[in-house]
């Protein structure tokens, strides 16, 4: 929003005291766009290292191979990657429900106090750290059996998804046009109907748009798996056993002396940054052909 | 409809993890009492426990991450919703997102091996007279203070700035068109557009804080996991969120593993306390009156104006 039409008859003024408060703003303007540079030289720096290191690392082998035993190079991370899809599959098996009929309660009951109250919760849940959210799922579903599991570690992914999900429910339902709800209710469909066969539908791109972003975020998380799906460095697709994961390797690995599990974290770091870069992108490219067909 | 139940089932949730936490701390919460904040040993073999070093670690970080990042947030966000060309506004805007996107364990492993050697070199380098402060004392690690405020503070700043950007946007126009008809110059009407804003601001800033307070990976791999309390910036600390990564899964006895609980139940409160005051604050600035012109018009209007 520049004005420079606007700003322009300080021109004319040549006063000492102007003249200071031009090159005040100048400063000013200066300033934010300095800020707007600190921030980019990190990303750039991450991600330039993240890339130049991973690329030397990452081959064939880290996707098909197992971990070797210290000392011995080559080898990968199947196991830690397939872990990590089944944590975020069983992630999404819980949160996905429950956050998008949530959200469909947020949006459609939009004034009601349970739906304020959820709008706090949701809220309040992103807000919980997510180590915090991993002593919870420990609580809840490692000590009473005793045993790190797969599904301990897949509540805790659930939980953090959940406010995610059912936000970008609420918000995208919103969107959609009332008189789409109002067809369907002359036609006579009942509530029920009107929303899961008509408004539900017209913002499902959006919504997967959304689940597919929440799914990138967690599938980088550490923290809450650190003690529940814990870390295992062998081949397993049982819910009860302790399972490894790409974080969690690349923590283990990265804290190690050893510089071969230093390359295999960095090319573990690129995969995740992967990850998030492509979802990022699709995302953008969803949403920008979303807003052209709406407008 | 029965969708009620499932809103339900998100309150509950958060319930349920504040009840959860407080059960499994009970042994520590009544053994300890208001002790276990005051002191600051923390000896797990001699079942000893005072977590005042990783409150301290805690605050310490979040807030050097604060004094950081919010300059430079509050930077990004007047440059991207009032500075820039509409034609870089959507890249940069991308930009930032992606600096938030990136999952935490990165920053830790970029933390260890490119932050770390790099703060270390710079706290090698400081003069002799600086090192005598009791700001900068100690052995130049490296790993420490300095360290996990920087790595915090990249990571806060996008936050931040999305929120100080959202709020800056709800701004009406017409208190920019205002200072700019008394003749203000740039600056001076983006400070009164500030000035509006300054409960959303604040909203945005504490937003960040609560975020710093609860980030575990990256600070955990950068701050050097020492748990005495210093002022020193390069010092190895410890954060609240830190003793749990590192120690959750060693608690051998019941005690133990109640005192970490009850670190993570207390983090649990602080950051529910501040992130529900930093709502409050963006949710009342999002809701007070609009004046004519308000910001849905915002940019038509511009374009003519100019």
């Amino acid at each position: 929003m520049t004005q420079p039409g606007i700003a322009s008859p300080h021109a004319a003024s040549g006063s000492s005291r102007t003249r200071v408060r031009k090159i005040l703003s100048s400063l000013f303007v200066g300033f934010c766009a300095l800020c707007v540079l600190v921030a980019l030289v990190p990303l750039a720096l991450v991600l330039f290292f993240v890339i130049s290191q991973g690329i030397r690392s990452l081959n064939f082998d880290f996707f098909t191979h197992m971990p070797t035993p210290v000392g011995e190079p080559g080898g990968g991370m199947a196991n830690a990657i397939v872990g990590t899809l089944m944590l975020t599959g069983l992630g999404s098996l819980l949160a996905i429900p429950i956050g998008i009929v949530s959200g469909v309660y947020m949006s459609e009951y939009a004034g009601s106090r349970l739906a304020s109250l959820g709008r706090f919760a949701a809220d309040t849940l992103n807000g919980v750290p997510s180590i915090v959210i991993g002593v919870f799922a420990y609580g809840i579903a490692v000590l009473p059996f005793k045993q790190f599991s797969a599904l301990a570690g897949g509540l805790a992914l659930g939980i953090m998804m959940i406010p995610i999900i059912a936000r970008t429910t609420e918000e995208l339902l919103l969107l959609v046009p009332n008189s789409m709800r109002e067809g369907a209710l002359a036609l006579g469909a009942t509530r029920a109907r009107a929303v899961f066969s008509v408004v539900l539908p017209a913002a499902l791109p959006g919504i997967i748009t959304g689940i597919v972003l929440s799914l990138a975020r967690i599938a980088g998380e550490t923290a809450p798996l650190l003690f529940t799906a814990f870390n295992n460095r062998f081949f397993t697709t049982s819910l009860r056993q302790p399972i490894g994961s790409l974080t969690v390797q690349i923590y283990t690995y990265a804290i190690s002396p050893y510089e071969d599990w230093h390359r295999q974290a960095w090319a573990g770091a690129l995969v995740l940054v992967m990850i998030v870069l492509v979802c990022s992108l699709l995302a953008r490219f969803a949403t920008r052909k979303l807003e052209r067909l709406a407008s | 409809m029965g969708t009620g139940a499932f809103a339900l089932a998100l309150v509950l949730i958060v319930v349920a993890i504040g009840f959860e936490l407080s059960r499994q701390s009970m042994l520590s919460i009544q053994k300890f009492g208001l002790n276990f904040w005051r002191t600051q040993t923390w000896d797990p073999v001699a079942g000893e426990f005072g977590a005042l070093p990783f409150i301290w670690g805690t605050l310490y970080s979040s807030i050097l991450a604060l004094l950081i990042a919010t300059p430079v947030a509050l930077g990004i966000a007047v440059f991207i919703s009032e500075l820039a060309p509409a034609r870089l506004r959507q890249p940069l805007v991308f930009l930032t997102e992606l600096l938030a996107a990136i999952p935490s364990i990165v920053y830790g492993l970029w933390g260890i091996f490119v932050l770390v050697p790099a703060v270390r070199a710079l706290e090698v380098a400081a003069p002799g007279w600086m090192r005598q402060l009791p700001l900068f004392s100690g052995p130049p690690l490296g790993v420490g203070m300095l360290s996990a405020g920087l790595i915090l503070a990249i990571m806060v700043v996008p936050f931040t700035s999305s929120v100080a950007r959202e709020v800056l946007k709800s701004v009406p126009l017409s208190q920019r068109e205002g200072a700019y008809a008394l003749g203000a110059t740039r600056f001076e009407a983006i400070r009164a557009a500030l000035y509006y804003a300054r409960t959303g601001i604040i909203g945005a800033i504490m937003l960040g804080f609560g975020r710093a307070l609860g980030e575990t990976m990256a600070v955990t791999m950068v701050i050097g996991n020492s748990p005495k309390i210093s002022a020193s910036l390069f010092a190895p600390q410890y954060t609240m969120a830190a003793v749990l990564a590192n120690e959750f899964t060693e608690a051998a006895d019941d005690l133990y593993l109640a005192a970490l609980v009850e670190i993570g139940l207390v983090l649990f409160i602080i950051t529910l306390i501040v992130n529900s005051l930093s709502r409050l604050l963006i949710w009342s600035m999002a809701r007070q009156p609009k004046a004519v012109g308000a910001a849905t018009a915002a940019v038509p209007a511009v374009e003519s104006a100019a």
